[in-house]
Formats: structure tokens, C-alpha cells, sequence
């Protein structure tokens, strides 16, 4: 009788081999530059999560006052602005491209998921600011939330639930799906570009 | 280093009727959509030496 452990690592291997997890090749149409927006929003996503690490260490003091904490606020705040920027393109593409083609409605729903999650972890962000920006956009938020029923449940006027979900709840959601999204990109293959005649098919080769 | 613009004045807003959102946001929509636009016209760096036969 196996245990848990072998029985994780063939449910693994099964559904997820080493050479599909890390291909050595990819298809030829791949070579198109709309391809690369996914990568690139990884790419913000690794800078916005170094750069609000650092943030998180050194406190709202530091990033508002001292020359190195105002480089690093810059850097968190143009990498969310690209990473929204390459998500929206990628999303674009994908939606043009029919991405749930082939077997890959997760992985398109996934993704979809992942944008939603990014909406009110950038959204706390804003709140976590420390600044006359935060306190407007908490006041406006905290009226959108009150006509929803929120209640306290999610207050934006709250600083230390905003900032917890800020650094810890959400970009823990948010990496983890983002996760979620690659492994199922993997299984199921990037999608093929639209084809041309009715015997092309959308199922990797 | 300063920003290119003055960003201490109030933003200009774009509204026509029920429309209404500021010349930033809008230039930034714009510039997804030239992105967008020139990444379907061209190739990813490195095509052709992929697509060359071994």
C-alpha cells in the first residue's frame, strides 16, 4: 500500500510530466509577439512583489519620506501599472484568440479569476498609501462598499484590515491562482491562433 | 527627476454626456491599444531564428 506522498507524486506525474512542465520547445505560431503578454505581466509580478516586500519592511515613513523609500513607492506603483497593463492586452488576445478553445475553459476561467483578485488587491493598495489620495479614495470606496451591505466586514477607513489585505490576503490569492493559471496553461498547451479551415484543430500536437 | 508634465494641477477630464473620464487614463487606454495593435503586426524578438530549419 503507498502512501499519500507516492501516491501525490504519480497523481503529479500523471497529469503534469517534467517535459511538460518545462518544455524545451514551443509551437512555431508562438513566435507572435501578442504571446508575450502573459510573460510580461509575470515579469511586473515578480518586481511589484519584490518591491512591495521591501515596502512592507521599511513602513509608510520610509516610502513617503526618504529618497530610497520614494525610488521604491515609484517602482511598486509603475510596476502595478504595468502589470494591469499587460494583463488587459493579454486578456485581449486571448479573448480575440478564443482561448477556452481546445479543453481550456480553466485555464481561461482561472485567468479570469486572477484579474478579478488583482482588482481589490491594486485597490488596497491605493488605501495603503498613507496619504490625502488613500483617504479620498477610502472615503468614495467606503460609500460603494455601505449601498453593497459591506458593513465592516471590508472597511476601507480601516487602515490595519486594508493594509493585512493589502500584503499578506490578497497577493497570497493572487500568486497562488496566478500559479494555478501556469501549471493549467502547461497541461492543456498554449492556445493555437484561430484557424483558417474547419479541419485545422485548437488541441495541441 | 521631475515629471515630464506639471502633476500638481487638477487632471483634465474628457466628458461628453454620460461619459467622463480623465486625458490620463484615456491616453493610457490609447497606448494599450497601439501595444496591442503593433504586438498582433509584429513578430516576437527572436522568430526568425526560430523558425529556421535545423
Amino acid at each position: 500500500m503507498s502512501s499519500w506522498t507516492v501516491k501525490l507524486r504519480e497523481f503529479g506525474m500523471r497529469k503534469l510530466p517534467p517535459e511538460q512542465l518545462l518544455p524545451d520547445s514551443q509551437p512555431a505560431y508562438m513566435t507572435s509577439a501578442v504571446y508575450l503578454f502573459g510573460a510580461l505581466t509575470i515579469g511586473s509580478l515578480v518586481v511589484l512583489l519584490l518591491s512591495g516586500t521591501i515596502l512592507a519592511l521599511k513602513g509608510p515613513t520610509w516610502w513617503h519620506v526618504q529618497g530610497l523609500g520614494h525610488f521604491f513607492n515609484s517602482i511598486h506603483l509603475w510596476a502595478v501599472e504595468l502589470f494591469f497593463f499587460f494583463m488587459v492586452c493579454h486578456l485581449w488576445g486571448k479573448y480575440w484568440m478564443a482561448a477556452w478553445r481546445g479543453g481550456r475553459a480553466r485555464v481561461w476561467m482561472s485567468g479570469v479569476v486572477c484579474f478579478l483578485v488583482a482588482i481589490p488587491c491594486a485597490f488596497t493598495g491605493y488605501l495603503s498609501q498613507q496619504n490625502f489620495d488613500s483617504q479620498w479614495i477610502a472615503t468614495q470606496g467606503k460609500d460603494g462598499l455601505n449601498s453593497l451591505g459591506v458593513g465592516a466586514f471590508f472597511n476601507p477607513l480601516n487602515f490595519g484590515q486594508m493594509y493585512s489585505y493589502h500584503v499578506f490576503l490578497l497577493p497570497l490569492a493572487v500568486v497562488t491562482l496566478v500559479g494555478g493559471h501556469i501549471l493549467l496553461v502547461r497541461r492543456h498547451g498554449i492556445v493555437p491562433p484561430i484557424p483558417l479551415s474547419e479541419g485545422d484543430s485548437a488541441r495541441p500536437a | 527627476m521631475g515629471a515630464l508634465v506639471n502633476l500638481n494641477n487638477s487632471p483634465y477630464y474628457v466628458h461628453l454626456d454620460f461619459f467622463k473620464m480623465s486625458a490620463a487614463n484615456l491616453v493610457v487606454i490609447g497606448l494599450m491599444l497601439v501595444v496591442f495593435a503593433l504586438a498582433v503586426y509584429l513578430r516576437a524578438p527572436g522568430a526568425k531564428r526560430a523558425r529556421r530549419p535545423k
